[in-house]
């Protein structure tokens, strides 16, 4: 109980101390937001060891290696060796002050990376999002329902005008310059919403760390 | 003009701060209360698991941290809860190592509240890095991105896990997010496997995610600290989200006041000037 009473209070100053920042910079908020940064960079560190290469690299493969047991290493878990390395050649990148001629070995691993992102990225996308967002935009304009009609005129104006808004290749005058300035009508009110989404998500968060206050620390509520 | 307005458009930015805070404390601590009514992107959410047969297994994704905690924890309360209370089954992983502590507790919490058992109805998978190739791996294999829970005990000694193999074992992904996870469980889990995903998220990242909403890619979508309120307000109980969305209101309202205070003082001196 003592002890949750500590962390709780600890908790509660370093949110203190980051509210400080709002009068004017300070010693407090500097403080607790080394703190934040250097146990997050930790806390990642601990979890990549511990879930990732602890029980994908080390138990599977390197401690059966070095305990000699060779027969007990898997056709597939050989295969470790070859991320393993890459590992090792992404770390030449540290070596800037030290060895900058051996910096160029990193490009190896990195070049994997990127196309191993590239392929994945380009057909997640054009699976996952455009193919199924230009079927979304397939949409009847004359239905029963007059709500139901106007949602999808406005999906269907929406979709053209901003992607006309978007196309730079032809100057934007006569039918183009109107459907563009329709476009960022629609742009606008879709910033407009992802504003008032963002100031609704701060203020969420500012209510959370007041209730923690209020509630946890001070049991007022 | 006015020495009003010019006290308005000179107004120490602090005394905002003050008159936030008051909007922000006096509603809690008044325990100032308002109806919510869900929103039926949040309601077709809770039928869609209301509607899976008694046993069904969930894949939750904790895929944000602490600094999103006030949203989108209390949706994981509010979720683990109706799951549980349904007699259906939790498979959690995380691909934000930060977020691990995060799902940890509110999975224990819940499950102590309903009774339930630690292997057999839920289990914990923990964190692996590689976002994109956990995600398409536990499509084809589920063990290949997830051999073990986080304790390093094997999947198949967990029952909740044994006839896990693939998304076809999954009656949802749900996704409770803080920045682009969910692009990545549409992406590479809904179009590929056609697994159904219900995307939770920040407020901030919810205009990201209603296009999928519209083209039908994601069952249902809970918004925001609003959706957290829905959610509860479904499941039946008051919590955190509930009691924030008074304050939440409240100091919406200080907002609105204060940008058009800010733009007629603006305007008014513009015109004199």
């Amino acid at each position: 109980m003592m002890v949750e009473m500590f962390w709780t209070t600890v908790a509660a100053l370093l949110t203190l101390a980051i509210f400080s920042f709002l009068y004017e910079d300070n010693p407090f908020y500097k403080i607790a937001e080394h703190i934040y940064v250097g146990s997050s960079a930790a806390f990642m560190f601990i979890y990549v060891l511990y879930f990732d290469l602890w029980p994908k690299l080390w138990t599977p493969f390197f401690s059966k290696l070095f305990h000699g047991n060779l027969s007990g290493i898997t056709s597939s878990q050989w295969w470790l060796i070859i991320p393993t390395i890459l590992s090792v050649m992404m770390l030449t990148r540290l070596l800037g002050h030290v060895a900058p001629q051996a910096m160029w070995i990193s490009r190896w691993p990195i070049a994997f990376t990127v196309g191993v992102g590239s392929g994945l990225g380009i057909t997640g996308t054009l699976q996952g999002i455009l193919v199924p967002q230009i079927n979304a935009t397939f949409l009847p304009l004359w239905t029963s329902s007059i709500l139901h009609t106007f949602n999808n005129w406005i999906i269907v104006f929406g979709t053209l005008t901003t992607l006309a808004y978007f196309y730079f290749s032809v100057e934007h005058k006569g039918v183009l310059g109107g459907m563009a300035r329709a476009g960022i009508v629609f742009i606008m009110v879709g910033f407009g919403a992802s504003f008032g989404y963002t100031v609704m998500a701060r203020v969420s968060l500012l209510i959370g760390r007041v209730y923690f206050l209020v509630h946890n620390w001070l049991h007022l509520v | 003009m006015n020495t009003f307005w010019i006290r308005v458009q000179q107004m120490d930015r602090r005394i905002l701060y003050i008159v936030l805070a008051l909007g922000v404390l006096v509603p809690i601590l008044a325990r100032w209360k308002m109806d919510i009514h869900p929103s039926p992107e949040v309601k077709k959410a809770y039928d869609f698991i209301e509607a899976q047969p008694e046993g069904s297994t969930f894949l939750i994704s904790i895929d944000y941290d602490a600094a999103s905690m006030p949203e989108v924890q209390p949706m994981l309360h509010a979720i683990l809860r109706h799951i549980f209370r349904k007699n259906d089954r939790v498979l959690m992983i995380a691909h934000w190592p930060l977020g691990v502590p995060l799902g940890q507790l509110a999975l224990e919490e819940e499950a102590r509240r309903a009774g339930k058992v630690y292997g057999k109805d839920y289990a914990f998978l923990g964190f692996r890095p590689g976002l994109a190739a956990v995600i398409v791996n536990m499509g084809k294999d589920f063990r290949s991105a997830f051999s073990e829970d986080y304790k390093g005990t094997p999947l198949d000694s967990l029952p909740v896990a044994r006839g896990i193999r693939n998304y076809d074992q999954i009656a949802a992904v749900i996704g409770l997010e803080a920045g682009s996870v969910g692009d990545a469980w549409v992406q590479y889990a809904q179009a590929r496997y056609g697994v159904h995903v219900i995307l939770g998220s920040t407020a901030v990242v919810a205009p990201d995610y209603y296009p999928y909403l519209q083209a039908n890619q994601i069952v249902a979508l809970i918004g925001g600290l609003k959706g957290a309120a829905d959610y509860e307000r479904l499941v039946g109980y008051v919590g955190t989200a509930s009691t924030g969305m008074t304050t939440q209101s409240v100091v919406h309202l200080l907002l609105i006041g204060f940008i058009l205070l800010g733009n007629l003082a603006y305007a008014l001196g513009r015109r004199q000037s």
